[in-house]
């Protein structure tokens, strides 16, 4: 027997009715409307198109490449649109080691990006430093800016980049409009010397 | 003829007699040392003399031996004579508490870098250099992360329990 039997009974790929649509929103309907709240709303349109700026600098954005390849295809989730400028973008992926000297450069790029913005901190070096317990190398980005999402690995299979990325889309489905108003967030920017 | 580790020895031997000491060849690569007030005479020398062509710096490096007391700090330059493609290593040695060693950026234009490195990394005080500060480590760095005095791992690290590495 052959120890790894993908190939040996292939599916039959369903392509017909098998187009994933997003749940709707609790709220009322009758004939020819619906009404539900504005914060569920954006949500979920946000949630649906979230657009990733890679920040890779090592292996992790190898692993990246492929997430984004035909295989496992971020773009199923609403997010091929990758943005190379922090200004149109809603999710900073940090990916791989970023090192002290490389830390003002990510402050400021996290900087640039508009309101809402969410940070995913993926594999063992951006989220703690990884292997690279030394002088050069920042002990996790989040000394120097909030992290939403962690992915532990080193690096994570893009399976695990997936499972972050819908943690991140929870996050934005669920995220109070007011939130990035509230005392309580201003007070996360402050701790990190951000006004 | 080709310029052979006995030829250099003694042309160096000739020129400077008891001041160069130390002749070596580990894996066949001569290598000598003199005092570090010597360094620039002796690279002039090599640079200059029609025989020794060492006119290229390959690269430049500090070796920090805690155990030296004295002499802590090697400063070892790669020298490459390009007509006869013949390598040769040139060590001066200076005490960690005076690091101050005088540049060799007036004969060779690549030990610019090389010295801002060795600086930025050793602590090595290279006299003269037109542009003596940090290159690769964080501007803000207030010690010399390759000296053997410091410990590896990050300094600001909490989370890390010494139990559990087995230190």
């Amino acid at each position: 027997m052959r120890p790894v039997r993908f190939n040996i009974n292939p599916k039959k790929t369903d392509i017909h009715d098998n187009v994933a649509i997003a749940d709707m929103p609790p709220g009322l309907q009758g004939e020819g409307y619906f009404a539900t709240s504005f914060e569920k709303i954006v949500g979920l349109a946000r949630k649906n198109s979230i657009w990733p700026l890679p920040f890779a600098t090592s292996c992790c954005g190898i692993e990246f490449m492929a997430l984004m390849g035909s295989h496992y295809d971020l773009a199923r989730f609403g997010s091929e649109r990758l943005s190379f400028t922090p200004r149109q973008c809603d999710l900073l992926m940090v990916m791989g080691t970023i090192a002290k000297k490389m830390a003002p450069v990510l402050k400021q790029v996290y900087l640039q990006m508009a309101e809402p913005r969410w940070v995913l901190s993926m594999g063992a070096c951006a989220s703690s430093g990884g292997i690279f317990d030394t002088y050069s190398v920042l002990q996790g980005i989040d000394q120097i800016i909030p992290v939403d999402v962690y992915v532990p690995g080193c690096p994570p299979r893009p399976e695990a980049v997936i499972d972050g990325i819908l943690l991140i889309q929870e996050l934005v489905l669920n995220e109070s409009l007011r939130r990035r108003n509230s005392e309580h967030y201003k007070a996360l920017l402050a701790s990190y010397g951000i006004q | 003829m080709s310029l052979t580790n006995e030829i250099i020895k003694q042309r160096l031997h000739e020129k400077f007699g008891e001041q160069v000491s130390n002749f070596e060849e580990p894996y066949g690569m001569f290598t000598f040392e003199a005092s570090k007030e010597m360094n620039l005479k002796v690279l002039q020398f090599l640079y200059d003399d029609k025989q020794l062509r060492f006119q290229f710096l390959t690269t430049l490096c500090a070796v920090h031996y805690p155990d030296n007391i004295g002499n802590e700090l090697a400063i070892v330059y790669h020298l490459h004579n390009l007509i006869d493609n013949v390598r040769i290593r040139f060590k001066v040695f200076t005490d960690i508490n005076q690091p101050d060693i005088y540049t060799a950026t007036k004969l060779y234009e690549a030990a610019n870098w090389l010295e801002r490195e060795t600086y930025d990394f050793f602590g090595v005080n290279f006299l003269g250099h037109p542009n003596l500060k940090r290159i690769l480590n964080v501007d803000e760095m207030d010690y010399f992360p390759m000296r053997k005095e410091y410990p590896l791992e990050e300094m600001t690290r909490e989370d890390k329990d010494d139990a559990m590495f087995g230190r």
